[in-house]
């Protein structure tokens, strides 16, 4: 067992963990945040992406050992107060989820594309989206809500 | 027939957002992996890697002693946990032969998965390092992997208690269809492919059972769309009393037909949960899933089309193979016979025959997948059609409006005995090509062939039907299925004006709670906020049939309907007395009762929930309370249609594809939420451009899975795909009264076969004729390359030969 302290959502866990804990498992049984899901075994679904430092990290193929010292979001820290984030208002406007299972991984990568940026062309935002996938929408309108959202983000009425 | 209702709505019809959006959108969905017990040990399962073999021996001894370990499982120590094998519910023919197929094998392995063990321990990784540690001696036999080599004389069998192979031969025969083919002017036959396709729910399965031992109850969750046929069926196969089983679906994370099953591992969880006493989890690894959860299609078509030389179609004749695998799920066998009564699509024919035979190979079992054997049925009509065309040199558009049926508004019956609910091809063919700008792109593609554009376009039409809404319980019975088609609803109105619905059907992404609030709401005249809708669970829904086959609107949405009206009838007869005026005076309009020419004296259905509770005032012979249950069985099946347009662009020099445009016109009836409908339909047509152009599951010669995981089975992502230009006709249903058909398999029946139309298309000037699903960039470069610059041979006929490899959708050496 070797001892990590990794910051969650802004909350820092010292904890034991196995070396060969996967970071998905560790957030999940361990810090009981089931809102990140696995889908596969393989790296290729996404449904489990997550923010490491700021940046999208599939969750199933990353031990835990090697988030010592890390900052990690994932979708439970989005809403706020109650009210969704402009991402998840996207998703809920645009009806860009359907089963819901893969939606938190693909929030999480979308906010990555938002923030690491400029303006999203609808072709940036599918590119952007590979890693990600959905068996339900057809993308159609994930791509729509991280339009709209990434517009809304930008927009100045924003602070 | 039932008339549609015509008065304003206030939630129906628009897009309504989703009830169940915040919480999967805040990570506070609860899906089977998100269940945790205290005290809960965890299964996992030692699976063949071999296709087929005889079991010598299993020793458990090294993995019982491992760290955590609770117990470790031989199919034999299981033996007597079972009081019968897993369900086929679908025995499609009197002399089917019926395999027996324990959860756990006993004494062979007959397809790569095949569970041999069962480890439990206390945690996850326990588990499974424990499952490594399972000694099993295998004796390999040979193996079985193509149809066509299964049915050979003296081929290795599948069981060894019966004769052959073949499972059975299904056939239907309208008209004289020798007659009609013999004397036709122009008959094309062509060969199609169907690959196995891989469900792919992005959500795994997973079961949780929880004990109850001094009241011997057990409490099954799994990530299932079958609830209620699970409950009834795992009794059976476990030997629980079914009262003291409930199931309870969480929230399912994408089902696709995978999840509509009765599987090995829903009946080890109930087993080893009775066996040790405390409650057990299975979560499925996805590469363990692709081995282990059902696979779609594997079907191949000798389709062929009879008709005179200007194109008028006289008859259809369509014989088919489909692969079972190794066993028979709860409806493997059926699945081809859902697609049997559509080989002539929405034209006109005066003969009719389909043949299917099913046939045992040692691969996983198929069964149900987005469409079920329509899309099959489809995509040979709306082949073979483009076909045809070519043969008679007409436009594709042109030869389907030469075959349509005529527009009819009352139910048709139609040359294989079924009834037609209605239907108006040309109408959302019409509102296709001018979305679509048809002869714009038919000036394209004229231009690129012109100039000899290396990125060719091509164009493919699909006018499809399905039989939806299953299903008719009788005709179900005609067709030997083992249960009914109805569904059930319950409405209950709480004394403060609340209500509570309650559905037989089990949504896993489909919206229902959302759909089903805007259904009562209206009928009721309560706020859409105010409907709470419960499902997924046997001990609060007891009445269900579930969700599959574009039926929960269609069957449990209507049973809603109708409890709906009579909480309507009952409220009124208390309205009535307490307004001290015959019930003939009273109107109704959107939760209202008044009465007809005093409007200010009236009543609502909240008041009178709460009269009903408090049982003051109430009239005679009238029960206390106000909550109504309705069990509705379909008079007939619905028949939803449309016309989709694909336009592709491919690379000559590459063989890369790409949908450049897809237009969908969807006729589904009335419709209740405009956002679902038309999600339903994105999905659907990525799902089946995905057949069309990606998915296609592989196995070697030995029954070795070689697509054996996400990451070399392409489940396309959005860079692949195109945006969708959907929009609807709507010719109501008359099979029930909310004129409703449902929606959620149309867009993977009718997009494959105008996405390999459209590719044909674009190849057509270098005389390419044929191609198989998917039409990958290698498949489509060796195509040009083997037509050597337009000097190919049309394919047609040549694909039919004997030893062509009729259950590999990719025969090596062949095709391409």
């Amino acid at each position: 067992m070797r001892r990590v302290s990794i910051t969650v959502n802004g909350v820092e866990h010292e904890a034991m963990v196995e070396p060969r804990q996967l970071l998905v498992y560790f957030l999940r049984e361990q810090l009981g945040l089931t809102g990140t899901n696995v889908g596969c075994d393989t790296t290729t679904c996404g449904a489990c992406t997550i923010l490491v430092n700021g940046k999208s990290a599939k969750s199933c193929t990353m031990l835990a050992i090697q988030c010592d010292g890390a900052e990690i979001t994932t979708i439970e820290a989005l809403a706020q107060d109650g009210a969704m984030h402009p991402l998840q208002k996207a998703f809920h406007e645009t009806h860009a989820l359907q089963c819901g299972y893969c939606t938190p991984g693909m929030i999480m990568a979308g906010l990555d594309l938002i923030n690491s940026n400029g303006e999203l062309s609808e072709d940036d935002i599918r590119t952007g989206l590979e890693g990600n996938l959905c068996r339900c929408t057809g993308y159609h309108n994930i791509v729509k809500a991280i339009q709209q959202a990434s517009g809304e983000m930008r927009s100045p009425a924003r602070t | 027939m039932a008339q549609v209702a015509e008065k304003a709505q206030k939630y129906v019809g628009g897009g309504v957002l989703r009830k169940e959006d915040p919480e999967l959108l805040t990570g506070r969905a609860q899906y089977i992996d998100d269940i945790s017990m205290p005290g809960m040990l965890w299964i996992a399962i030692v699976r063949s890697p071999l296709a087929h073999a005889t079991i010598n021996s299993v020793d458990t001894s090294q993995a019982s002693g491992m760290p955590g370990v609770k117990g470790v499982y031989s199919g034999a120590d299981l033996a007597g946990e079972w009081a019968d094998g897993l369900p086929c519910a679908w025995p499609v023919t009197e002399d089917i032969k019926l395999p027996k197929h324990w959860p756990v094998a006993k004494d062979k392995v007959r397809h790569a998965g095949d569970p041999v063990a069962v480890v439990v321990a206390e945690t996850r990784a326990q588990a499974v390092d424990a499952t490594e540690a399972v000694e099993v001696d295998y004796e390999p036999l040979d193996v079985v992997v193509d149809m066509e080599a299964a049915l050979a004389p003296g081929a290795t069998k599948v069981h060894d208690d019966f004769d052959d192979n073949s499972c059975y031969v299904w056939n239907l025969d309208v008209g004289d269809v020798d007659d009609v083919f013999n004397n036709a002017p122009v008959v094309v036959k062509e060969r199609y492919r169907h690959p196995r396709l891989i469900p792919n729910a992005i959500e795994p399965r997973g079961v949780v059972c929880q004990p109850n031992i001094p009241q011997g109850e057990f409490i099954v969750y799994s990530a299932t769309q079958v609830p209620h046929i699970l409950k009834t069926m795992l009794a059976l196969t476990v030997g629980v009393a079914e009262q003291k089983v409930r199931v309870i679906a969480p929230d399912v994370g994408g089902g696709f037909g995978s999840k509509l099953n009765v599987y090995a591992e829903e009946a080890i969880c109930l087993a080893i949960g009775r066996k040790l006493g405390v409650p057990v989890k299975w979560i499925e690894e996805r590469s363990e899933g692709y081995l282990a959860t059902i696979h779609g299609r594997d079907v191949v078509q000798d389709m062929e089309v009879a008709a005179d030389e200007n194109g008028k179609v006289t008859g259809f004749r369509a014989n088919l193979h489909a692969d079972m695998g190794a066993y028979l799920q709860l409806v493997t066998p059926g699945i081809p016979i859902l697609g049997a009564f559509l080989y002539h699509g929405v034209y006109d024919c005066q003969a009719y025959s389909f043949t299917c035979t099913g046939v045992f190979t040692n691969k996983t079992p198929t069964d149900a997948y987005r469409g079920a054997g329509r899309p099959e049925a489809t995509y040979a009509v709306e082949r073979i059609m483009d076909a045809l065309a070519r043969k008679v040199g007409k436009d594709p558009v042109e030869l389907r409006r030469l075959n349509f049926l005529e527009p009819f508004d009352e139910a048709r019956e139609v040359i294989t005995g079924l009834s037609f609910d209605s239907g108006n091809y040309g109408v959302s063919l019409d509102k296709a090509l001018e979305n679509f700008g048809y002869d714009d792109m038919r000036a394209e593609q004229k231009r690129r062939r012109d100039s000899g554009d290396a990125k060719q376009l091509g164009i493919g039409v699909s006018t499809y039907i399905e039989m939806c809404g299953l299903a008719p319980s009788q005709v179900l019975a005609s067709l030997r299925y083992a249960a009914g088609g109805w569904d059930a609803a319950t409405i209950r109105c709480h004394p403060t004006g609340k209500v509570t619905a309650i559905t037989g059907t089990a949504p896993h992404g489909q919206g229902h709670v959302t759909s089903w609030s805007q259904i009562v709401a209206d009928e009721l005249g309560v706020p859409f906020e105010d409907v709470e809708v419960l499902h997924g669970d046997t001990a609060i829904s007891p009445l269900g049939m579930d969700t599959y086959g574009s039926r929960s609107l269609s069957v449990g949405g209507v049973a809603l309907h109708y409890a709906a009206r009579k909480i309507v009838t009952k409220a009124k007869t208390i309205a009535a007395h307490e307004l001290e005026v015959a019930e003939e005076d009273l109107e109704y309009d959107s939760g209202t009762f008044s009465v007809k020419g005093a409007p200010d004296k009236s009543k609502t259905v909240a008041e009178v929930a709460f009269s009903a509770w408090t049982a003051h005032n109430l009239p005679e012979g009238t029960e206390p309370g106000l909550e109504e249950t309705h069990v509705f069985d379909p008079p007939n099946f619905t028949f939803p249609s449309g016309a989709h347009l694909c336009a592709v662009e491919v690379d000559t020099e590459t063989g890369l594809t790409r949908v450049v445009k897809y237009v969908a016109v969807d006729d589904c009836g009335k419709i209740i939420n405009s956002a679902i409908v038309e999600g339903q339909v994105h999905g659907g047509i990525a799902q089946g451009i995905a057949e069309a152009m990606y998915e296609e599951a592989v196995y070697d010669d030995n029954g070795v899975l070689m697509t054996s995981s996400m990451a070399n089975y392409r489940v396309p992502s959005a860079a692949e795909l195109p945006n969708f230009e959907t929009d609807r006709t709507e010719t109501p249903s008359t099979t029930n009264p909310l004129g409703v058909k449902g929606i959620g398999e149309a867009g993977t029946i009718a997009s494959p076969p105008a996405v390999v139309n459209a590719t044909i298309d674009a190849l057509a000037p270098f005389g390419i004729d044929h191609i198989d699903k998917p039409v990958t960039p290698e498949r489509v470069w060796a195509a040009l390359q083997n037509a050597g610059g337009g000097s190919v041979e049309g394919r047609g006929t040549d694909t039919t030969a004997a030893g062509s490899g009729v259950g590999s959708a990719d025969t090596p050496g062949g095709d391409a």
